[in-house]
């Protein structure tokens, strides 16, 4: 009996996360799992919205809908979230038998979106007793992203809300840009664009000051930066040696190192733990991820199967989970994988590019729309996706803020 | 060192304005001025031990793109577009098929030892960005070993991608992605030399 509960668990833990319980039992700690979470899997939490309307109804909508929960009746729901938007928001939650979950709270800030947001947030942590990914550093949480003509060319960077909301442009330089990668904990962007000398440079823009600078200018081309979980490093591709490798440097582009030397390197990003940067390259004829110390040292391969030809990878910050696009012939699937490559990926959209939420369970990625992009945000346990409005012919490449 | 090849680009941005701020009154993005020259990194780091970059490392961006007489070099796009070479799907090797553009490409440059040569990686729409932006990299250095193979001095020559994001043509059959995945090679040429003309691309 004990054993069959082992492998079923064993099963679980590859697939899913689960919380525990521990409950009593003969001489030893029998543990039941109380709330499993599986990749692609788990069906959304039902809850009703009660007394909301206009454009608050619509932001409460999107942060819950791209957390895991769905819009039922009231008798049908798991949780009911009443409340008015008439002058300031005011919510509470409460559960089917009526018990509080969140007792009644108001709200003050700049705009009813704003207050929305913190609403959202407050009610995912009444409910799931973790943090939502609504707010940030006391303001709505956010993204950037790419915008371009839909047949390519120059664009600019912008920033928004975390459901496309508040769009602004961060550069208007009018040039090819790409590879947006927020530094976290700060108001602050690397990307790269072709600005000066109609050449891939990598930028480190302050947003808040205005101030930029250069801290990837070298010949051959430097792209696909991606900031250290702690910001003060960057990683990129540099072919400035002779072909595209896998570099890292301080955030101002001081102390740079090669990592890689090996014949098809492309898009790195870090693990949360800062141990480890995780890139796209080709081994033995076959298109995989791996990963490398970034103090340098042997290349691991992190294989990907059956999903093939992997690229533009994206660790969750919790560290488990490695999310990736996979490329068959002309389609492309957001895929899923342990970050220890103990299990096959799972495909959880159809789409590219990811980048993680900081729950660790919800997602931004670009998606075709015709020849251009859409940006969609996603759930990876109920798959359930959003779509952000275009603001530009085509929006991708986003990255969630840290 | 001259910086006015960046002083074009700075004014046009500073006479062009301000940053765009959306609606909703967020206003935490200001101008976005780009940075002069001053502030560039400096040419090149030590190398990482381990890694050697003696085989064939490119020129640095100062050393490219100025001439002998200190000015910026000029662009001719002109010059070899009839050499532009092109490239099966997801591949960076040379086809044998395109052996006598990049030898048309070698002989421009060894008749005019004044001259430089950028090389520019492309790609189709097909594969995801970042990837394509390697692979377009990787396009324009296949030909650029092939040049040093031949003989052409590595210093005078120099990669850069636009990954999917400069396509040749519009159009999404295979004919028309079949012509964006390709290497444009750009002669350029010192300012004060009596050939070259700005072409189109």
């Amino acid at each position: 009996m004990k054993n069959c509960l082992n492998i079923g668990l064993s099963a679980l833990l590859i697939f899913g996360t689960v919380n525990f319980v521990r409950g009593q039992g003969d001489s030893e700690t029998i543990i039941i799992p109380r709330h499993v979470n599986t990749i692609g899997g788990t069906k959304p939490t039902p809850v009703a919205l009660d007394g909301f309307s206009g454009e608050v109804a619509e932001a409460l909508k999107f942060d819950l809908y791209v957390q895991g929960f769905s819009f039922v009746s009231p008798a049908q729901a798991q949780y009911i979230i009443s409340g008015s938007n008439a002058g300031n928001i005011a919510g509470k939650v409460t559960d089917s038998a009526k018990r509080p979950i969140m007792p009644p709270k108001s709200y003050t800030g700049a705009s009813p979106r704003t207050q929305a947001h913190a609403l959202a947030n407050d009610i995912v942590q009444a409910i799931t007793g973790k943090p939502g990914i609504s707010t940030q550093r006391g303001t709505t949480a956010r993204i950037a992203f790419k915008a371009q003509p839909s047949g390519g060319g120059a664009g600019e960077i912008y920033m928004a809300d975390l459901d496309g909301k508040n769009a602004q442009a961060v550069t208007s330089d009018h040039a090819i840009v790409a590879a947006p990668s927020w530094v976290p904990g700060r108001l602050a962007l690397c990307y790269n664009s072709y600005a000066i000398e109609d050449s891939p440079y990598i930028f480190f823009h302050d947003l808040k000051s205005g101030d930029r600078k250069i801290i990837a200018r070298y010949g051959g081309s430097c792209i696909s930066p991606s900031v250290s979980p702690n910001g003060d490093r960057v990683t990129m591709v540099l072919s400035k040696n002779g072909r595209p490798n896998v570099f890292v440097a301080d955030i101002d582009g001081s102390h740079l190192l090669q990592l890689t030397d090996s014949e098809e390197d492309s898009s790195p990003c870090w693990s949360p733990d800062g141990r480890w940067i995780c890139f796209a390259t080709k081994v033995n004829e076959r298109r995989v991820l791996a990963k490398v110390s970034p103090g340098g040292g042997e290349v691991q391969k992190i294989p990907t199967s059956p999903q093939p030809n992997p690229s533009e990878p994206d660790w969750s910050p919790d560290g488990k989970w490695i999310a990736f696009t996979s490329q068959s012939g002309n389609y492309f699937n957001v895929c899923v994988m342990p970050a220890d490559g103990s299990a096959a990926p799972i495909v959880v959209a159809a789409g590219e590019d990811p980048s993680w939420a900081p729950n660790s369970r919800t997602l931004i990625f670009a998606r075709r729309d015709g020849y251009a992009y859409t940006l969609s945000v996603l759930d990876v346990f109920t798959k359930q996706s959003k779509d952000i409005a275009r603001i530009s012919g085509s929006d991708s490449e986003p990255s969630w803020a840290k | 060192m001259k910086i006015t090849k960046l002083i074009y680009p700075l004014a046009l941005v500073l006479a062009c304005g301000i940053a765009v701020t959306g609606c909703g009154g967020h206003k935490v993005v200001k101008p976005t001025p780009l940075p002069g020259r001053a502030a560039l990194p400096p040419p090149d780091v030590p190398p990482t031990p381990g890694f050697n970059p003696g085989e064939n490392p490119q020129p640095t961006p100062d050393s490219f793109f100025t001439g002998p007489d200190g000015k910026p070099m000029k662009m001719d796009r002109a010059r070899l577009a009839g050499n532009t070479i092109h490239f099966t799907y997801d591949s960076a090797a040379i086809k044998r098929t395109e052996h006598s553009n990049i030898e048309a490409v070698a002989q421009a440059l060894s008749s005019d030892p004044s001259a430089k040569l950028l090389i520019e990686g492309n790609c189709d729409e097909r594969g995801t960005e970042e990837y394509n932006r390697a692979l377009g990299e990787r396009r324009a250095g296949a030909a650029r070993k092939e040049l040093i193979k031949m003989g052409i001095s590595a210093n005078r020559i120099m990669t850069k991608s636009f990954g999917k994001d400069k396509p040749a043509t519009d159009g999404h059959d295979e004919a028309a992605r079949a012509q964006n995945r390709r290497d444009d090679f750009v002669i350029l040429l010192p300012t004060s030399s009596a050939g070259g003309n700005q072409g189109g691309s």
